[in-house]
């Protein structure tokens, strides 16, 4: 991390929050000059190279080398769908009618419902990674990495499962009414109930998370955000030779301001505008990404070829089919977060009291993000024959210009999308971070509003950086949070086999009550 | 007539003529009266983390407010006029909730005010008493 912080003296983990402080003070002064990009991606990019040699740190197989952070979570996910006998796949048909309310008490109205806690947790996840996400893992690892990144999808609804259960288990009631719950919760109080010995670890755990999700929320929750919905700005107006392309810091102050106005401004009405529309958008993303792959029904099967054939024999692939296995994981991983221990924080929220029930209908989390869109926009991609040889990698631009093909006005449209998408994922990470910011400083108005402040100047920050260096520092940031929170899982899994098994047990015996 | 009656109020002034209706007629009976008030909610609604957070509280906010202003007053009203009343809070669909707690209590009729609102803001919002006369399984009186 960086040395220049000489009056800092607090953790070494917040020195990279204090860096991006010191850059977003730059800006109003600077702000007239064209070359300010630049000064910015030539400031972050040593950080996130430096983040991103660690995080993906190449382990030696013998047969090829895999970036540690995807066998990580690769592991954990294999590990949950077997622990818990395919959990994911058997539970499927008992999550949606927990998500429809048949297992509600309907004179008990009026708290966080099944359905609300997951649509809230999906607004978080759905966004960028399943547009951008998917172009960049098809541009560089070819068609076969839509497969891995649906495997990853389905192993990751096991994680998510898991960990979202714990986030309700050991959720807080605070003192004012308000709950608090995710994984700072479950690693410091469920590790300390269960391994009195451990108590210590536990709370090491818990901030170690707390610090990354910070990161995680700067990183891949704001800069990556907006960094994308400028680059659709520029694809409307011109591409590189758009006139806007030097004024990357206003679109992102413009957005910085909107997102200041809902998170410290408390203005509901523009969350709840944007609440209505996003749910709108993303089912017209779909519809739109279905009308283009039924018209091109004939090309379905060779699509799907394509697929299979490019997982595991892929051509001209650096790395052969470990390398696409590598990028479709990894794409998968950052898009739908599972094992990174952030949606437990949206699903805690709840109103139940069997924990089980909200992890049984998070498993719907992945299965929307990754396994259904992911693919849909992987399809679209595929079928158009919008992968430009020429280009190494490309994110939002590619999944622009595959609908474009088909339909000229399509890349407007996604902008907006994006642009939706992008803010709502901004609100809710910014949620993700200000409670593991307070978990780690303590409760306060003006505690909180400091790091509000700091994610207004990472959204401007990432309108400013060039596509490598924002997507590797997002990456970094977001997928090592699944270190300590997934060593908190693994020791708490024996109490969420036990809740699940008293859960499954009443069900299959027809003792749940049911309502409808 | 005897059996029970449910009066939907909301706060409003429709509310208060309903409430008259119901003690104008139906003085001399031996009847017992359900007062019921709905707060407007919808368990597919979608929120951010942080309102989601503050629901439970918020909820239970709603409630305790609703009960003081709007409900007690009226159950108080009907109990100072001899009637028997008792009285239930429950958020949801307007109509939907009124019409599950007509049939938990078995109300012989339901007895609503109506807002008067415009032809065009029914047509964009809907209204609860229309809806009510479609969907409950007992007769409704629709107080003006």
């Amino acid at each position: 991390m960086s040395a220049d912080n000489e009056n800092c003296t607090n953790q070494q983990g917040y020195s990279m929050v204090y860096l991006i402080l010191l850059l977003g003070l730059l800006i109003p002064g600077a702000a007239m000059a064209a070359s300010l990009d630049e000064l910015i991606d030539r400031a972050v990019s040593p950080v996130s190279d430096a983040l991103t040699n660690i995080i993906f740190y190449e382990l030696n197989l013998g047969f090829a080398n895999i970036p540690f952070i995807v066998v990580w979570l690769v592991t954990g996910a294999t590990f949950f769908t077997l622990y818990f006998r395919f959990i994911n796949l058997r539970a499927m048909k008992h999550s949606v009618r927990l998500i429809r309310g048949d297992y509600t008490d309907p004179n008990a109205t009026g708290d966080v419902t099944h359905f609300q806690a997951l649509a809230t947790a999906l607004s978080g996840t759905v966004g960028l990674g399943n547009i951008a996400g998917v172009a960049i893992a098809v541009s560089t690892g070819g068609p076969g990495a839509t497969f891995w990144m649906i495997l990853a999808g389905l192993l990751g609804m096991s994680s998510k499962f898991t960990e979202c259960t714990l986030g309700v288990k050991y959720r807080r009631v605070n003192e004012d009414g308000t709950i608090s719950g995710g994984p700072m919760y479950y690693l410091s109080h469920g590790i300390a109930e269960n391994y009195p010995a451990l108590a210590g670890f536990g709370k090491a755990l818990a901030m170690i998370f707390a610090v990354f999700c910070i990161g995680g929320a700067i990183g891949a929750g704001s800069m990556f955000q907006t960094n994308q919905a400028f680059g659709q700005l520029l694809v409307i107006t011109g591409g590189d030779s758009s006139p806007l392309a030097d004024y990357g810091w206003a679109f992102g102050a413009v957005i910085a301001v909107l997102v200041g106005l809902v998170i410290i401004g408390g203005i509901r009405s523009i969350a709840k505008v944007t609440e209505k529309i996003v749910p709108f958008m993303g089912a017209l993303y779909v519809l739109v990404g279905l009308i283009i792959i039924i018209s091109n029904i004939g090309a379905l099967p060779a699509a799907f070829g394509a697929i299979i054939n490019g997982a595991f024999s892929p051509e001209g692939v650096a790395g052969g089919a470990i390398g696409v296995l590598i990028l479709g994981f990894r794409r998968a991983a950052f898009s739908n977060e599972a094992g990174v221990g952030s949606a437990a924080i949206a699903h805690s929220a709840v109103k139940t009291n069997e924990p089980v029930t909200e992890g049984l209908v998070a498993l719907y989390e992945p299965f929307v993000d990754t396994v259904v869109i992911c693919t849909i926009t992987a399809l679209v991609i595929i079928i158009t024959g919008a992968v430009d040889p020429n280009t190494s990698m490309e994110g939002v631009a590619l999944t622009s210009r595959a609908y474009a093909s088909v339909f000229e006005w399509f890349p407007y449209l996604l902008f907006f999308a994006v642009l939706l998408f992008a803010f709502s994922t901004t609100i809710s990470w910014s949620y993700y971070g200000v409670k593991s910011w307070t978990y780690l400083v303590g409760e306060g108005k003006g505690k909180e509003l400091v790091f509000k402040v700091i994610i207004m100047i990472s959204v401007i920050l990432g309108a400013s950086v060039n596509l490598a260096a924002v997507m590797n520092l997002a990456d970094s940031m977001i997928l090592v949070m699944s270190v300590p929170n997934l060593i908190g899982v693994y020791l708490l899994t024996p109490i969420v086999k036990r809740e699940l098994d008293s859960y499954w047990g009443r069900y299959k015996r027809g003792e749940l009550k049911v309502y409808r | 007539m005897s059996g029970t009656i449910l009066l939907g109020i909301d706060g409003s002034e429709g509310g208060a003529r309903a409430l008259d209706f119901v003690k104008q007629w139906t003085q001399s009976c031996s009847g017992r009266i359900v007062v019921a008030y709905v707060i407007e909610w919808s368990p597919y609604s979608f929120n951010t983390p942080q309102e989601n957070a503050e629901r439970h509280r918020r909820r239970e906010e709603e409630l305790e407010q609703a009960q003081a202003s709007v409900l007690e007053p009226v159950v108080a009203q009907l109990k100072a006029a001899g009637f028997e009343a008792t009285g239930v809070i429950q958020h949801g669909h307007a109509a939907k909730t009124l019409v599950r707690i007509a049939d938990e209590e078995q109300a012989h009729m339901i007895v609503v005010g109506r807002r008067g609102q415009s032809a065009m803001k029914t047509m964009l919002f809907g209204s609860v008493a229309s809806t009510l006369v479609q969907l409950a399984n007992v007769p409704v009186t629709v107080v003006p």
